[in-house]
This record gives structure tokens, sequence and C-alpha cells, in this order.
């Protein structure tokens, strides 16, 4: 059969784009699944689309998850590249967790805890059984969530408050740059290293759930282990504030979701300092708790900085491995920008492979020749 | 001139001129000494011994010396080509590394310090010499095949990975790459350290016959006095960071003054 | 230039929000100024705020960047990827600047004020004023010898770079010749080593005082880097295994030239193959001309023919 060389194919991408819009729609006798449909009821693909897109808009991630068919990393991919586009007001006061109006909050470390535990909406507990009721037609009737007899305090007191008077964790302080009051921004400014925490956190708040869950775990088997102990993970709304340069103090602008999560683990003594549990934190858009704990954990690991001249022994303490290679967006492109031709490169390296093999052949005769 | 002639070599110093010179160099880390106002000259062709138990701050010292540590306080004067005399830490860290890589050697204890262990020995030993502007092949190696030969490794596994070989030839592809350039002054720490005591006799004698036929000079730290003995013309004795006793090498261990010297030798005398 | 140049009126439907070529204009002075560094430090690597795009990393980000901080309602605009204008990606980038700056586009090397490129610097020599815009994947020649990046930074600030040479001489240990066939580092200017992105380095030599500015985009690794016009750009090599560019003893089916870089087209079952030139535009001007190859008519030419065709209409 003969073959015929693939250049060219204006016409072919666009059928391709229009057999992908079929394949999204899918089978046209079932429901066309709206934006609000996914919003609501795939909240949690949602949520994430938000963390890692960083662009905290429910409708836009929304209207992302339908556009890609599920598929998160496109989805987030969308919203990013939607963001970058985005007029730029200003930066926002930093939110403030201790006010969160909290909806779930547990604490590992202690049994009761000041403010108490609050089990909220998790799937922690449920059993993993498929419900089949959900497949039938029809809505699952919902079960009464009972009320509790009193309201939840207004502010629930953090792990520092509770630790506070022991003096018992680590004390977190801005880094080098602690006099600038914008922070760090991995979207307009390349990453440099060594990094400091503000570029840390960003690139693991945005950084890929999956790499960021494997690296912590890689700790906890012993790759590198800080013994985490989860000091509380909280869910809840926090205000936005923003100070506009016309008025001078902060106004709130709005209200986010966020998950928060503060892993203790095993106690650092710093120069003179007394013996103090070491910290590592975590912080994402919706509700996320599988991310939040991982990057608690990849940030705790990542004070483990090497001495200098020495090299990190465990991925998991190696900044420059971990955050040039957490982001899912640039992973994902290049990874498969392999698809694209690589016709002229491969010619190169066909020569090369070629000409080794004459010379081979050459060889072996000389040998055959000589024996 | 090829890069691997071990004859006298011309120097474009009096004879009388240091090739190095420390003045009063001190590190501290903290509240802890490392070294302490230690000077001294080494001339051209000279070896130097630095002895003291392990924590007595030689180490140290060889860092400051060889510039690969900021002194806290002090001079190391180094009598580079281009600029003469000079203090190793008032040169921009580009020349700075430079003058190390063309001028001078350090052979490390561990041959995984200074090696590249992915590549081959061969290109290990050429290393230098592509460093130093050699751009032509054949000439490269054919003086890595005559280095390999002086320091007795088996020729056919040029392109071996040091990964390869065992701990005593490692050491010996080590000091080929540290010799290959024809470097003034080659500071080297414990080695023969690490090494089994067959393995260290033969390669100690290597050393002093490489040593002895050219007109390098050597700094070595090391806490073994035979070392010291079978190398050294000179010996600086080290304890908590301080120099407590110098002098020729027989002078120092057969009629040592400093009560630690004293202990020092004694130690060895009673194995 | 103006402070916010608008959406032209060719501009496609629901991208009336996007500025003149995408970019906002702030964040075309930050990429100017960032060319503008590596123009002043030939081969030098400038980290940039790079931005996401709506392409995929890998997929010529970086270059598009520098297109769009450069490019204006006047300009003329070449995109090849593989050498040939036909390929999906150049297609797909060419349309992205005609619809988000609805500027001229061509495929002649000789009318384009701006060539994108990926992998290949055309056949017909550049000449004076013209930009090329390389999409780079991995800005950073060491990269495979030094996984560290603040490593390799200092590689290349105290001009360190013995362990690229090691590198080259094991590849004449091993095989006889230096290995590297795309992507073979150069030395620009006597100081810095470069990648001049996976051109085959049969390519390298157009580099070399070049009267075109060339310019280096990588998006995902935020590096922009450059080879000003008429700047000394050396491959590297050894006097004894001196750099030497790849010749095919076949010559293009479709023109018959002899010296160009040469796509391999399978033809059939029976291993019977054909070479033609990888520069489509260039063969196809020879073609024009009159030259013809021991293929000549093969559907290989009909097709880019009926592609042009199609752009024309579309254009």
């Amino acid at each position: 059969m003969a073959y015929v060389a693939v250049k060219g194919g204006e016409r072919a991408i666009t059928n391709a784009h229009n057999l992908l819009a079929e394949d999204r729609r899918g089978d046209q006798s079932i429901p066309e699944i709206e934006a609000d449909q996914v919003r609501e009821q795939l909240s949690l693909a949602v949520d994430r689309v938000m963390a890692e897109g960083s662009c905290y808009d429910r409708d836009l991630a929304a209207l992302a998850v339908k556009q890609s068919r599920g598929d998160i990393g496109e989805a987030i991919f969308l919203l990013r590249a939607y963001r970058t586009t985005l007029a730029r007001f200003g930066v926002s006061e930093a939110i403030n967790t201790r006010q969160m109006r909290v909806e779930r909050r547990v604490s590992a470390a202690f049994k009761d805890i000041p403010g108490g535990q609050v089990l909220g909406p998790t799937f922690d507990y449920t059993h993993r059984l498929l419900d089949f009721q959900l497949m039938a037609n029809g809505e699952t009737p919902l079960e009464r969530t009972e009320q509790a007899d009193e309201l939840l305090p207004e502010q629930v007191p953090n792990i520092e408050d509770v630790f506070a008077h022991e003096d018992l964790l680590e004390h977190e302080t801005a880094a080098a740059n602690e006099n600038e009051t914008v922070p760090f921004d991995l979207t307009r400014e390349p990453m440099s290293f060594p990094a400091d925490r503000d570029q840390r956190l960003q690139s693991l708040a945005r950084g890929d759930e999956g790499f960021l869950l494997s690296l912590a775990y890689s700790t906890q088997r012993g790759w590198g282990g800080t013994h985490p102990l989860c000091g509380e993970i909280r869910l809840g709304e926090v205000d936005v504030e923003f100070i506009p340069e016309e008025l001078g103090f902060p106004i709130t602008i709005g209200q986010i979701m966020v998950t928060e999560c503060q892993m203790i683990s095993n106690s650092r003594t710093i120069g003179e300092e007394p013996p103090r549990y070491a910290r590592g934190y975590g912080l994402t858009f919706g509700h996320n708790e599988r991310k939040t704990m991982s990057m608690a954990i990849v940030d705790r690991a990542l004070k483990n900085r090497p001495a200098e001249g020495e090299k990190p022994e465990f991925a998991a303490h190696d900044e420059e491995f971990v955050l040039y290679h957490c982001d899912n967006v640039e992973a994902s492109g290049f990874v498969q920008h392999l698809k694209l031709p690589h016709y002229v490169d491969f010619q190169a390296s066909l020569q090369f492979v070629r000409k080794q093999r004459e010379e081979w052949a050459e060889r072996q005769a000389a040998k055959e020749a000589a024996e | 001139m090829s890069a691997i002639a071990l004859e006298e070599r011309p120097l474009n110093l009096a004879p009388d001129a240091p090739i190095l010179r420390a003045q009063n160099v001190t590190k501290r880390y903290g509240f802890i000494t490392g070294c302490e106002d230690v000077s001294f000259e080494l001339f051209p062709g000279e070896v130097l011994g630095i002895v003291g138990e392990s924590g007595s701050g030689k180490s140290t010292l060889l860092n400051c010396i060889s510039g690969r540590l900021s002194p806290t306080a002090g001079n190391v004067e180094f009598a580079t080509k281009k600029h003469g005399l000079t203090d190793l830490f008032d040169l921009s860290e580009a020349d700075r590394r430079r003058v190390q890589r063309e001028e001078l050697g350090f052979v490390h204890q561990n041959p995984r310090d200074g090696l590249r262990m992915r590549v081959s020995a061969g290109a290990n030993v050429a290393e230098p010499l592509m460093n130093l502007g050699n751009r032509h092949y054949g000439s490269m190696r054919e003086d890595t095949i005559t280095w390999l030969d002086r320091v007795e490794l088996d020729l056919a596994r040029i392109d071996d990975n040091p990964r390869n070989f065992s701990g005593g030839m490692q050491q010996r592809i080590q000091i080929a790459r540290n010799l290959v350039h024809s470097p003034r002054l080659v500071f080297m720490d414990e080695p023969t350290g690490g090494l089994d005591v067959s393995v260290q006799a033969r390669l100690l004698d290597l050393l002093r016959h490489l040593v002895r036929r050219s007109q390098l000079a050597v700094i070595v730290v090391t806490h073994d006095l035979a070392v010291a003995r079978l190398l050294a013309d000179r010996l600086m004795v080290m304890k908590d960071g301080h120099v407590v006793e110098t002098g020729l090498t027989d002078q120092v261990l057969d009629d040592p003054q400093h009560a630690y010297t004293q202990l020092l030798v004694s130690a060895v005398l009673q194995i | 230039m103006t402070e916010h140049q608008t959406m032209s009126a060719n501009a496609g439907p629901g991208l009336a929000d996007y500025n003149f070529a995408y970019l906002d204009e702030q964040t075309k002075r930050m990429i100017r100024r960032a060319i503008l560094k590596a123009i002043a430090v030939p081969g030098y690597q400038v980290p940039f705020g790079s931005r996401e795009m709506p392409v995929p990393y890998g997929w010529g980000t970086g270059g598009i960047q520098i297109t769009a901080s450069l490019i204006g309602p006047n300009d003329t605009f070449k995109c090849i990827d593989q050498g040939a204008d036909d390929t999906t990606n150049a297609v797909s980038i060419r349309h992205f600047f005609a619809k988000v700056g609805g500027v001229a586009t061509t495929e002649h090397t000789g009318d384009a004020t701006i060539i994108q490129s990926r992998h290949r610097i055309p056949e017909k020599p550049l000449v004076e004023g013209q930009i090329m815009v390389f999409q780079v994947p991995q800005p950073e020649p060491l990269r495979n010898l030094e996984a560290r990046e603040t490593e390799t930074r200092a590689m290349h600030a105290y001009e360190e770079y013995g362990l690229q040479y090691v590198r080259l001489y094991e590849n004449i240990s091993t095989f006889g010749r230096i290995a590297a066939t795309a992507g073979y580092p150069v030395m620009v200017d006597d100081r810095y080593v470069m990648s001049p992105s996976p051109i085959p380095k049969f390519d390298n030599p157009k580099l070399h005082n070049s009267p075109a500015l060339h310019l280096f985009g990588a998006g995902r690794e935020k590096r922009i880097y450059a080879v000003p016009p008429f700047t000394k750009v050396e491959s590297l090599g050894f006097e004894d295994y001196p750099f030497e560019v790849q010749t095919w003893d076949e010559v293009c089916g479709l023109c018959g030239a002899k010296h160009t870089y040469m796509d391999e087209v399978v033809l059939d079952d029976d291993n019977n193959r054909m070479f033609v030139c990888s520069d489509s535009d260039y063969c196809a001007d020879r073609r024009a001309q009159g030259h013809r190859g021991p293929h000549a008519g093969h559907e290989l030419t009909e097709i880019a023919e009926d592609v042009s065709k199609n752009q024309e209409v579309m254009a």
C-alpha cells in the first residue's frame, strides 16, 4: 500500500475540532449538562479547578469543567489561560483564617480542642459503596441534617492559639522580603533559588494535587520523613479585604471558601532558641483536604534545607526539584508536546544511527574476513 | 609544550619566593573556632604536612588556604601566573575559580567528591586539559593514557566509569586528574584515608614517587603520622585550631617539643 | 508605538476583549525589556515573567510571547514547524496572530518581517531587518549534563564549561564522533555556551554572522536569549574532530535540490522512500523557477499547493 505523507491539514484541524465538540456533547438524546449543574453537583471538581487554576470563580471553573469534558487538567489550563488576560487592580490584604466562619474543623493532636471538633461535610467515615439509588431516575431523598443546639462560636481559635501559652510551635516569620508589601507572584516573575517562603507556598498552592500527594506520601514512607501530625484542618468562608488607594483603609470585597491545614512535625532547634515543633502550612481555594494536607507536609519537608554545598537527599527536600516540577499545566504541556512532529530532529538522529550501523557492519565484515 | 611534562618547569618567580603565603588565617563558625592565627610560607617543590587529630582544625585550614572557604580574618596569598602573589579572596569569584581549576589541584579523601562519577575515567582525567583550552582530542587522549599509566591503571579500562573501579583505583584516577594539567600546588585531604592498609601503602609509594619527580608543591592534611613521614618535608602540628609545633618532618617526629606532639608520636609508637 | 492598540476589524468573534496581539501592553513592555537585555548580552539566558498562554507549554508559548511583544500592524508574519508552513502547529500559531492581530501572514521567507520557527532556519538566506523567533523547549544547553539550575547558572557565570567538553570527549571515545545532531551547542561571542534550540546542526552555520536578529523564547522555562545580527556563533568541536553538518546522497524528489535539509518520506511497504526539502517554501520556489526532481509531480506537491491555495482563500 502507498502512504500519503501527512503534511498540512487546515481542514483536518477544523474537522478534528468539530469532532471534539460532538464528542463533548455525547448522545444528543440525553439533555445537555448545564454549567450551573456542574457548579452545584460537581462542586469538588470545581474547587480543584479554582485552586490549581488560581482563580476564584465558581461559574468559570464550572464552565471549564464542562468544556473540557471533565478533564480536570484541561479545565485548569483553560481557567489559567483566561486568568492571565485579566486586569490586575492590586493585591488584597492577607486573609485571616482565624476569623473563618468554620464549616468543618478537626484536629488530630488533641481529643478535645478549644472550639471543638466539627466534622462538617466529609467523605471520612463513609463506606465507599456505590449508591445505585443515585443512578436510578429521579433524586435520592435527602435525610435531614440535624441542627446543633447551639451555634458555633463566631471565631474558632486556631492551633496557634491552642499552643500559644506554652510557645511550643515554631514562629512563622515572613521571609527575607519581610518589608515588601507585595508578595512574590509566580505568574509575573520567574522562579529563583533559593526560594523564599512566599514563592514556595504560592507554587505549592497552584501545584498538581497528585504530584504533591505522592511527594507527601514518600516522606511518610521514609523518604525524608518529618513525622507529621495534623494539628488542624479547617474549611469555611473568609472575608477578602482590599485597600483602595483613594480610601486608604480596608473594605470587604467578598467572601471565599478555603481549606487550611497546619501540620505539626518533629521539633527543631534553631540556634539558641528552645525546642519547638516545626510546622507545615497548606491552603487552597474551595474544599480540598487531600491537596491541603499534602501541601502542608511538603512545605514542612522543604524546610529541611541542606547545608551549604550539600545536596538534598530526598526528592521532597529538594526545593528545585519540587517547585520546578509541581505545576500541572507546565508538565502536561511539555509531556504532550511530544505529539508534535519531530521529523527534522528524527532525521538527524536517523542519519547518526545509520552511520553507526554502517561502521558496525564494516567492522563485522572485516572481523569475518580475518577469521 | 606537553601538559604532562614532569621535568622542572620554569617559574616566573625568584627561586626563594613563596608560592603560597598564609598570614594570621582565622576561621570561626559562630562561637566555635575552626582555626586561629595560622601563618606560614610554602615554596615551590616543597611538601608541607598538616597533622593533628580529627577536630583539630586542619581540614578547616586546608579549605581556607585552598580558596574554598573564606576565612574570618587573615590573608591567603598565592603566586598566580597572571598577577604574582595575590590574596585569593581579593580575586573575584570567577577569577578565584579560574585559578583553582588552572593552577591548583585538590585531592579529596573520598574520590567521589573529586571525580565525576557518571563520566569515564579517561574524560575525568582529560577535563582539566579542556579547562585549559586544549581542543585536540588526540593529544588529550595521549596525555590521559600517559597519566593513567603513570598511576598504574589498566589502560584497557580508560572508558569505564569510576564507579566500576575499586576505592584505591578511584583514588588513582583522582590523582591523575589533579596532576595532568601541571598545577603548581596540590592540596590533599587525607589522600589515603578510607583505604585498606596494603592499598594505602602502594598508593603512598606512588604519590611519593610522583611528587619527588616533579617540582610540585603539596600541602597534605593527615591524621596518620606514617603518611606525613613518607611524604612531607615539613610538618605543622595542630590542636584545637592552633598550630602548636612546626619544623622539619624528621625533627618534629623524632624530637617532638610540644607535649601534644609528644603524645601524638608516642601514640603511634605504641601500635 | 501607540499605548493601546485595539483589535483589528479582522479579529474573530468573541475576541473583542483581547488586546492587539493578545498580550496587554505592560506585558509586552516587560518582554521587550528582557529581549533588549538578551541582545545586549548575546547567548545569556534572561529570566522573564512568562505568561500563561492559551496554547500549551511546549507548543511554542515562548516564541508566541516574543512575537506578540514585537509584532505591529505593518508586519508580515511567517510561521514554520519542521521547516514547513503547513504543519499543524504552524498553521495554528499563524491563525492565532491573524485572529488576535489581523496581521498579514505569508509563506514566503523573503516577504516576512518576523519568522517564528520550531526546529528549522529557512534555507533562503535571511537579510537585515528580519527577525527569527525560535520556540525553545529547553533553553539550558547544559541541562542534560547537570539537572540543577543553581549549578548551571554558576557554570555560565564562571565560564566553567568543562562538563560540556567532557560530553563531547566521551562521544568521540564512544561513537568516534560527536553525537549531537539537533540542538547542537554553540559558543556565542566567545562567552556563553548556548542551545540553538532543536534545529538540526545543519542549520547552525546560518546563525554565524547572520544579518538577521535571532530571538529564542522558552515559555515554560521562562527564559529569553538572543543572537544579535553579525555575531560570532561557533559550533563546539575539537581540532581533530571538527563540527560538521549533515549531507545527503539523495536529491530532493520534488525540486532536485542537493544542498538543503531533507525530510524522508516513506512511499510504500517495499522500503521505497524519497527525500524532499524540509523547507516547503524554498522547495516550491525552486519548482516555480523550473527545477525538477526525480519525483516531480508527486501527490505531495499537490497537497502543498492545495494548502497554500486554501490559505489564500481564508486570508
